[in-house]
């Protein structure tokens, strides 16, 4: 066996070598602090405005991460092309070629992008937190109120989930054309629609994104569901990243690269 | 050494590689040759565990590429050039692959000075041309200063200068003791590197033999003749011992003869000549012809006139030619009709070699099988049908 910490470091020369890396995280990042940053300053202009039940169930935490939705697109981008530019460009084969364990190479792999995209998701959620509380003027929530820094954390949390479920659903895809085409869309349209449709949302809040999301609540909303709570939901999300990441090593396993 | 042991690879109910058996020893460039198509990428794809074999056995020093641990110390491989991201720049191409199997970085630098990439290095690869792409997958190969190195088409996109080095490389680095295994398409290129030929078509193994013999076997040596009056030609010829082929375009020839003897023959029976030369048929001729019904993709069926058979055939097709009587049975139908030839005759059972082939197999050769005159000669190159049925008649004699 290769050396554990060798393998480790070369994933990390590998992840950090390439540009998308740094254009996918910095963008996640950018969206998610500035759409994030320009809606709680909208609510905290328009507060006078609002009806009284919208005051009452207004959640100043969950808010500020409304630029989730199309940060998210980028972390997808970023898990989709982890793995998956290995098999588009060919560098597989070199890959395995230097690590013909493949079990290791492809825990390398998970381990280095789920850091990486824990630290990024940390810093942004934390950040993005800060800056929209801080927009909010006087509707503001603080860190240490109940329930808020588990919705800060949980974010951090949700952001790395999401990109090692693209690296799990990747792995079993193989392209980056097929990984990108099923997860943009699902996340960001299929999702979000199914949930809204009446009936279907029964099932569709068990969804990986529609459950881990639940985290970042610390109001309930006025449709909310008790079927889980917040660490339930992403719990119910880290099963969905392990089923696909299991996915993706069988795939890895025993096919031909 | 690399060791394959039967080696088959099948996708669906196509054979890419088909029961392979052989040896590459250290100390010399082996050449693995073989046409498009032939499955000499497919083998060196099981060799380093990228595919998994369908059945049998490849092992490098007596273990499975898997069991090596940092396996780029033990074996350097070149596949396709473009096994690298293009994104990212050749020296962190090559750190990268250096870090996994803990080979120190200062050997990323000195590969890179190898390969003449040190101006670029910090260049994303992806601008880089075929021929640097080549480079830069060389430098990988070379990366852990392994003991058995893999080149897969190497010459491919390289100019003059990078294919003569290329070859130095090669020659110095099996000068060193270590094994160098390189596939081509090119028998012209294996002729110049390899010290030993292996030869598969359609994923068999066609020839294990060392270079030497195969172009002592091979260089074959005519006489090539035209003349106005044919018959009186042929009568001549014949009655002097010389076996004479047509060759379909009014031309004869006459193999393993001195051209001043058959010139000074022809003066004597007062005989026009409007062609004398002596030739030397190429080992790409050769390689063709040994590979003739064994080609995947044919540009239009000129390789001789055999058909070509289904890829799952358990005996290659292209049973038409010349040979029943050495090879009874699955090539009793022959268009050609009972050949005095025996292809085959003498040959080694088992392995198929060259070796103890001699020249039996060549139609020209005189008093092969104590006939003189040109019997029903098929119109097409007969050698070529010659040599695929030899080597099928092996094939067969393996017991597939």
């Amino acid at each position: 066996m290769a050396a554990t910490s060798a393998v480790l470091q070369s994933e990390w020369t590998k992840i950090r070598s390439v540009r998308s890396t740094v254009w996918t995280l910095a963008l996640a990042f950018l969206v998610t602090l500035a759409l994030g940053a320009i809606i709680c300053a909208v609510f905290n202009s328009q507060w006078s405005s609002m009806s009284d039940s919208d005051k009452a169930t207004f959640d100043p935490t969950n808010t500020s991460f409304f630029g989730m939705t199309l940060g998210q697109l980028a972390l997808i981008v970023f898990g989709v092309l982890v793995i998956s530019s290995e098999y588009s460009t060919g560098m597989i084969r070199t890959s395995l070629a230097a690590v013909p364990q493949r079990g290791h190479f492809y825990a390398s792999k998970v381990l280095v992008a789920g850091l990486l995209a824990l630290v990024v998701g940390m810093v942004t959620s934390f950040l993005t937190f800060f800056l929209g509380q801080a927009l909010l003027g006087s509707h503001h929530a603080s860190i240490g109120d109940p329930g808020v820094f588990r919705a800060v954390f949980g974010a951090g949390l949700y952001m790395t989930l999401i990109v090692l479920f693209c690296v799990g659903t990747a792995a079993m895809l193989r392209s980056p054309m097929l990984g990108l085409g099923i997860l943009m869309p699902f996340f960001f349209l299929v999702s979000p629609i199914l949930t809204a449709v009446p009936k279907v949302k029964s099932v569709a809040r068990y969804f990986p994104d529609q459950a881990g999301q639940k985290i970042m609540q610390v109001v309930p909303d006025s449709d909310s569901h008790t079927s889980y709570g917040p660490w339930g939901g992403i719990g119910i999300m880290a099963i969905w990243v392990a089923v696909v990441l299991i996915g993706g090593y069988a795939v890895l396993k025993r096919r031909d690269a | 050494m690399i060791e394959l042991q039967g080696l088959t690879k099948r996708y669906g109910d196509k054979t890419a590689v088909d029961h392979l058996t052989f040896t590459v020893r250290p100390g010399v460039v082996t050449g693995f040759l073989g046409p498009n198509g032939a499955g000499k990428s497919t083998t060196m794809r099981m060799l380093l565990g990228l595919d998994n074999p369908t059945s049998g056995d490849v092992r490098i020093d007596g273990k499975h590429y898997a069991q090596l641990s940092e396996p780029l110390k033990y074996i350097g491989a070149l596949l396709d050039a473009k096994a690298i991201h293009g994104g990212r720049t050749a020296y962190n191409h090559l750190l990268c692959m250096a870090q996994s199997n803990r080979i120190p970085r200062h050997r990323v630098d000195e590969v890179l000075e190898t390969v003449g990439l040190s101006a670029v290095a910090k260049k994303r690869s992806k601008g880089f041309s075929l021929g640097m792409g080549q480079r830069l997958g060389i430098a990988g190969a070379l990366l852990g200063d392994p003991e058995i190195l893999m080149f897969d088409e190497p010459v491919n996109g390289l100019d003059p200068e990078g294919i003569h080095w290329i070859r130095n490389l090669m020659k110095g680095l099996a000068a060193q003791g270590r094994t160098v295994f390189v596939s081509s398409h090119l028998m012209s290129e294996m002729a110049l590197t390899a010290d030993h030929l292996i030869v598969i078509g359609r994923g068999r193994l066609m020839a294990d033999t060392s270079m030497s013999d195969f172009i002592e076997k091979n260089s074959r040596s005519f006489v090539r003749l035209r003349t106005p009056q044919q018959e009186r030609f042929k009568d001549v010829m014949s009655r002097a011992g010389h076996t004479v082929v047509e060759t379909g375009d009014g031309a004869f020839e006459i193999a393993d003869s001195d051209a001043a003897a058959l010139g000074e023959l022809a003066a004597q029976h007062q005989l026009v000549l409007h062609e004398l030369s002596p030739q030397r048929a190429s080992l790409e001729e050769a390689f063709m012809q040994l590979t003739a019904e064994s080609v995947e993709y044919h540009a239009g069926g000129q390789m001789g006139s055999a058909p070509a058979g289904g890829p799952g055939a358990p005996v290659p097709a292209g049973m038409g030619a010349p040979g029943a009587p050495a090879a009874p049975s699955p090539y009793g139908a022959s268009p050609y009709g009972p050949s005095p030839y025996t292809p085959g005759q003498g040959a080694p059972q088992g392995q198929p070699g060259w070796q103890g082939q001699g020249a039996q197999g060549w139609p020209q050769q005189p008093g092969q099988g104590g006939q003189a005159g040109a019997p029903p000669a098929p119109p097409a190159p007969p050698a070529g049908q010659e040599w695929g049925a030899q080597w099928r008649d092996n094939s067969k004699k393996k017991g597939r």
